[in-house]
């Protein structure tokens, strides 16, 4: 919205009904585009105000994910009697994180309109930058764990085992250590992205749904646990079940968190359908969300 | 159901020549909404009432054909029963909610000041919710570090813009909310009940920086029921009954036919904040 200028030039803006629920969408990002500070400002500040009252404040960033690191060092190889090995255990930190990202994004979205409250009923802004900054919020947290992964996969790279075993009969040899960095590697950052857009239709869906069923933030812990099972974060994805693997069709992680962890972790290039079903996933999840969220936004005044 | 007539939430922006002493334009308009019953829908009450065949949502009609003009330069008190509709006119006009029939023009930028602690996360200080405010109503940051020290200055509470604002008072709350609004150098203010927070000191330094902008050609929408205000502050005046226009002209005029169709002597009481 500009300014009005002197009486010869005045821009006029004009209200009307909308049509199919969708507004003028050029408009709408084009506004959204120009606000994109406010969204940004407001997940800095969120951030800001979430450790204020506590004695490490912002470290809480990286001592966060370290200590998630650390309880499930402990499950792997500590409670299982782990001879899981560095690359399983490094699997593990790369998926969950990324899983965490995920949740994260979905619970902050799931409660970023609902809880917009004033300003949501008294300033006439593109509702999406809720959402968004809800996500951009999780990305600033994810991104210290990156830096608890680097840490690791520094120490399994040089200090880890890297004796060989070789089998007995056909005398052929292969690593126990796997974690060795690579220029495939690179190919996460791609990985990450299609990642990032999925949490980003995500985000608008959950924002959405909350505003219909407020139980959604209610369920939300347990349905994101079983996803998490059902994902192959616990486990590597060789070693699901034959029926379980049928269902990971509909499982979106199963290709985005694959192809992550395969890049990043073993720094093996993944196939073809990984990377095409994590696009569709990914951009499918964004269409669906986004434009949900825009059709059905000018009800949230009047609902939250 | 919302009628699926023509455009956009997100205003289109026109060139258009309505007439040029018009501030704002509203044209038939209506607005209808969907509500549910509770608050708070929960799973349990939606089985509920499914099986016993009510619906949980309700439609309320907030405003009815309702069709007035503002000259610039006005100052337009809006008065009415609580529920009459006066606040869902100004988020429609606001651009907040969008009308179901009918059209509004608003000839340029709207600040709003809708209810106390307007647009404020608690958790945030009131310098953060001053960057937030600003930028959400589509400043840019160069402007915002521009107007920030008069912005701070106005609402005159010192170093308390650094704390949270859940430890200010409502008074600091609405001061603050206040000083944004009005440093926006919006064209139409729309401000409802804000004021009544305020100190004396507050409310004295709030009229006349109204009335500067009032001066400069700015525009001002006003809800109160504190109808001395009203009267004293505004150039004309309109009255909504259960979302229909009733009446539109000069304020004492208004607030007598309002008052008497109430069945409100013009007591003390009735005329001023409690």
């Amino acid at each position: 919205m500009s300014r009005g200028a002197p009486t010869q030039e005045r821009t006029v803006q004009v209200f009307l009904p909308h049509r199919a629920g969708l507004p003028r969408l050029t408009t709408y990002f084009a506004t959204l585009w120009s606000r994109r500070h406010f969204a940004a400002e407001l997940s800095s500040a969120t951030m800001r105000a979430a450790h204020t009252n506590t004695f490490f404040g912002q470290f809480w960033l990286v001592i966060s994910p370290a200590l998630n690191a650390a309880v499930y060092f402990l499950l792997v190889n500590v409670i299982r009697g782990g001879s899981a090995g560095p690359d399983f255990f490094m699997h593990l930190l790369a998926g969950l994180f990324a899983f965490n990202f995920i949740q994260t994004v979905m619970t902050n979205g799931a409660d970023s309109v609902v809880k917009g409250g004033s300003l949501v009923l008294n300033t006439a802004f593109p509702l999406l930058l809720l959402p968004f900054s809800a996500l951009r919020t999780a990305f600033f947290r994810f991104l210290p764990s990156l830096g608890i992964l680097l840490a690791f996969f520094i120490y399994f790279d040089y200090a880890g085992p890297h004796s060989q075993e070789c089998s007995q009969a056909t005398g052929a040899c292969f690593d126990l250590n796997t974690i060795h960095f690579s220029p495939v590697q690179l190919m996460a950052i791609p990985a990450f992205l299609l990642i990032f857009v999925f949490a980003m239709g995500l985000s608008a869906l959950m924002a959405t749904v909350q505003v219909y069923f407020r139980d959604t933030t209610q369920l939300l812990p347990y349905a994101t646990r079983i996803w998490l099972y059902l994902s192959p974060v616990l486990y590597f994805a060789d070693q699901m079940k034959p029926w379980m693997l049928k269902f990971e069709v509909f499982n979106p992680l199963y290709p985005l968190l694959g192809v992550w962890t395969d890049t990043l972790i073993r720094g093996t290039m993944p196939p073809l359908t990984w990377w095409l079903g994590s696009a569709a996933w990914a951009f499918g999840t964004l269409i669906l969300g986004t434009f949900w969220f825009i059709s059905r936004e000018r009800e949230f005044a009047v609902r939250i | 159901m919302i009628d699926e007539e023509d455009d956009t939430l997100i205003p289109k922006i026109a060139e258009r020549k309505i007439s040029e002493d018009i501030a704002v334009s509203v044209t038939e308009l209506d607005v209808t909404y969907r509500t549910t019953f509770e608050k708070r829908p929960t799973l349990k009450q939606a089985v509920v009432r499914l099986g016993r065949g009510k619906r949980s949502v309700k439609t309320v009609e907030a405003l009815k054909d309702v069709t007035f003009e503002v000259q610039r330069g006005t100052v337009l008190g809006i008065v009415g029963h609580n529920g009459a509709g006066k606040s869902t006119l100004m988020r429609t006009i606001a651009g907040i909610v969008p009308p179901t029939r009918g059209r509004i023009e608003v000839a340029g930028r709207t600040s709003t000041l809708l209810s106390l602690g307007v647009g404020f996360n608690r958790a945030l200080t009131g310098r953060e919710n001053i960057i937030l405010g600003g930028l959400a109503a589509g400043l840019t940051k160069e402007e915002l570090e521009e107007r920030y020290e008069r912005i701070a200055e106005f609402a005159d509470i010192g170093d308390f813009i650094d704390m949270p604002m859940r430890s200010y008072s409502s008074g600091m709350g609405a001061r603050l909310a206040f000083s944004v609004a009005v440093h926006l150098d919006p064209d139409i203010l729309l401000i409802d009940e804000a004021l009544s927070t305020g100190d004396a000191v507050f409310k004295e330094k709030a009229s006349q920086r109204m009335m500067e902008l009032v001066d400069n050609s700015s525009t001002m929408l006003l809800i109160s029921h504190a109808l001395r205000t009203i009267i004293n502050m505004s150039t004309e005046c309109i009255w909504l009954d259960h979302g229909k226009l009733m009446m539109q002209g000069d304020p004492e005029e208004v607030v007598d036919a309002y008052t008497e169709f109430v069945h409100v002597k013009k007591t003390s009481a009735a005329m001023n904040d409690m």
